[in-house]
């Protein structure tokens, strides 16, 4: 394998043409980046994704075999409403053709060790945040998205389909919700467990209530 | 499975549990043992820190390997959400504790690559030097361990920390602190480089080969090395590419891919280097590669401290407060001392990132774990994972 390249750029139109034409609907839009990373996406289509990936790794004429990092985003409706109020002020399209109301996303980060390209980032939107949160997994594809998905399912709350082993991975088994929504709340405190002792309070307190004793908040 | 050999397992379980371990429901094996599940960890000293292997046993061989992790979890990502672009660079030091510097590398060059900034020629120069002494005692105190994990209890590992030692006096004497550097800036760094710091950083990089040559005269041709770790978690190519097993460990399987040579990120295609490369994949192969790597490693910092111009150090346009980059994303990466570490940020214009994901080499190589202990003895599986090179740190975030 020879390597002594420099990771080059590619033209991520021309791949999106090729792709539609050998996976057809595969791609929904291409996500200008407007930073100056210039970093520009491919929103998929969830329902062919899988047959997207397996073209992009191994028909594709960049051969995209690495999967370097794997994460998931949240978008709630107000935020998303937030970013099209930015870009409208850039007098700028929203860069991403975004599901009204919210939604959550996967982000792929592709390289190629054959061709020393990259990245290529692919973007997969669920349908809303809380009841069509399925995404098919690529971890068939490319065996990297493996714990990488389970940490997007565990902090996200994005249900991959196919995935061969979707646990929490960072969070304990009976823990609820999904810790890096936006809209998640911290608990007070993570370890209170209710003790005989919670009970025995509130009863002192109520009594002391119910007499001429000053009021005691707990 | 016969009934001549199902008979001392039934025996057995009517007497009762002989100790406290969970058998699974499989059937008894070919040698009327059953499976054993055992927990390794997460208080165990081969797991490098609170790591736990969920293992099945039939015998002393592994049939199966589940990691468990997410002990030392605190949300690093969450709590970046919350803070400053600057403020998550102390942060970035406690991901992989053993080499802060290049944390703050590739944190730096995500949001430089996020907001377009410049960096001065000597501070490249500046984070060089540190990234490279950095790989230096990283891959000499994996070593280390490594061999302690193999018995050579003590006296390698010494050797390894008296050369650690060294290299972070420096970090102590230019930053103020051994581990948790907070060194980089974006667009350059924290403070300059003093002539007597480089004439130091100097006689380090020239007294290190001297002792590389001792450790490798200790070590490289042992038999009880050899015998340990010759054959043992070999690893494939193609498995190693698809897995996103990145670092030494890609580079044992043979595999020519570097950052410093792939994306020549800073001013890395200055430097005349070369990558090792191993050809079995093995635990030996990763030891060996990261002894030669060390010793590529001094060829740069040679080379570095030779030609490390004046100049900034830090650019002078760019901003410590009220720092906002533009709208958009960006993902930068690294060959940190344990594979590829990138950011992943997504700025939505306010002086927080919107999104700040961290790519942990050490968390993704674990991928594979399973696959290279099958069929290993429970005591390779050791050595296996301590030839991944972890540090929960980075993992657990």
């Amino acid at each position: 394998m020879d390597t002594e390249f420099i990771n080059g750029s590619f033209d991520i139109q021309k791949l999106a043409e090729e792709l539609e034409v050998a996976v057809a609907s595969s791609v929904l839009s291409i996500a200008r980046n407007q930073s100056p990373s210039s970093q520009h996406s491919l929103v998929l289509n969830p329902e062919h994704a899988i047959r997207a990936a397996q073209w992009l790794r191994d028909q594709s004429p960049e051969r995209w075999d690495f999967l370097s990092n794997v994460t998931a985003v949240d978008w709630p409706a107000e935020a998303v409403a937030q970013r099209q109020k930015e870009m409208a002020k850039l007098s700028q399209d929203d860069a991403y053709s975004s599901p009204e109301g919210g939604y959550l996303e996967a982000v792929y980060h592709l390289y190629s060790i054959t061709r020393g390209l990259g990245p290529l980032v692919l973007r997969l939107q669920t349908q809303d945040r809380n009841q069509q949160t399925t995404l098919p997994s690529l971890t068939p594809v490319w065996r990297s998205a493996e714990f990488q998905e389970r940490e997007a399912f565990d902090l996200y709350g994005i249900r991959f389909e196919g995935h061969p082993d979707l646990r929490r991975i960072m969070m304990w088994d009976g823990f609820e919700g999904h810790p890096m929504r936006k809209d998640y709340v911290e608990p007070d405190d993570y370890e209170y467990e209710p003790t005989p002792h919670d009970e025995v309070l509130k009863r002192s307190q109520d009594r002391m209530n119910q007499g001429d004793q000053p009021k005691v908040t707990s | 499975m016969n009934s001549a050999q199902a008979t001392p397992s039934s025996d057995r379980a009517q007497a009762g549990p002989m100790f406290e371990s969970k058998t699974s429901d499989q059937a008894p094996s070919l040698d009327g043992t059953e499976r054993m599940e055992v927990s390794m960890g997460p208080h165990h000293p081969s797991t490098h820190g609170v790591f736990r292997m969920d293992v099945e046993l039939e015998g002393e061989t592994v049939v199966k390997l589940k990691p468990v992790f997410g002990y030392l979890h605190r949300n690093h990502e969450k709590i970046a959400e919350g803070t400053s672009y600057l403020g998550s660079m102390p942060y970035t030091d406690r991901l992989d504790y053993f080499n802060s510097m290049t944390n703050n590398w590739a944190y730096a060059l995500s949001v430089e690559k996020l907001a377009g900034i410049e960096v001065p020629e000597r501070a490249e120069y500046i984070r060089v030097i540190t990234a490279e002494l950095s790989r230096l005692q990283n891959h000499v105190c994996l070593i280390g361990f490594l061999v302690q994990d193999m018995g050579a209890l003590g006296t390698p590992l010494m050797y390894a920390f008296r050369e650690r030692e060294r290299i972070l006096d420096l970090f102590e004497s230019l930053t103020g602190a051994r581990m948790m550097c907070n060194y980089m800036r974006f667009g350059g760094c924290r403070c300059d480089v003093t002539p007597a710091w480089l004439r130091q950083a100097h006689q380090v990089t020239e007294a290190f080969p001297r002792f590389l040559d001792e450790f490798e005269a200790l070590l490289s041709e042992n038999e009880v090395l050899l015998s340990r770790s010759q054959g043992v978690g070999a690893l494939g190519q193609d498995l190693a590419i698809a897995a996103g097993v990145t670092g030494p460990m890609l580079r044992a399987t043979g595999v020519n891919y570097d950052l410093r040579k792939a994306d020549a990120y800073g001013i890395y295609n200055r430097f005349n280097f070369r990558v090792p490369l191993g050809s079995h994949g093995d635990v030996f192969d990763r030891y060996m590669i990261r002894i030669l790597e060390m010793r590529e490693s001094i060829a740069i910092l040679r080379q570095a401290i030779r030609d490390i111009p004046d100049g900034d150090y830090v650019h002078p346009k760019a901003k410590l407060r009220g720092f906002k980059p533009p709208m958009g994303e960006a993902y930068g990466r690294i060959e940190a001392p344990k594979g590829e570490l990138g950011f992943y940020l997504i700025s939505d214009g306010s002086p927080k990132p919107y999104r700040f994901k961290v790519r942990p080499p050490s968390f993704i190589n674990l991928t594979i774990l399973e696959d290279m202990c099958l069929g290993q003895t429970v005591a390779d599986a050791v050595i296996i994972l301590g030839s991944v090179d972890i540090v929960l740190g980075e993992v657990d975030r």
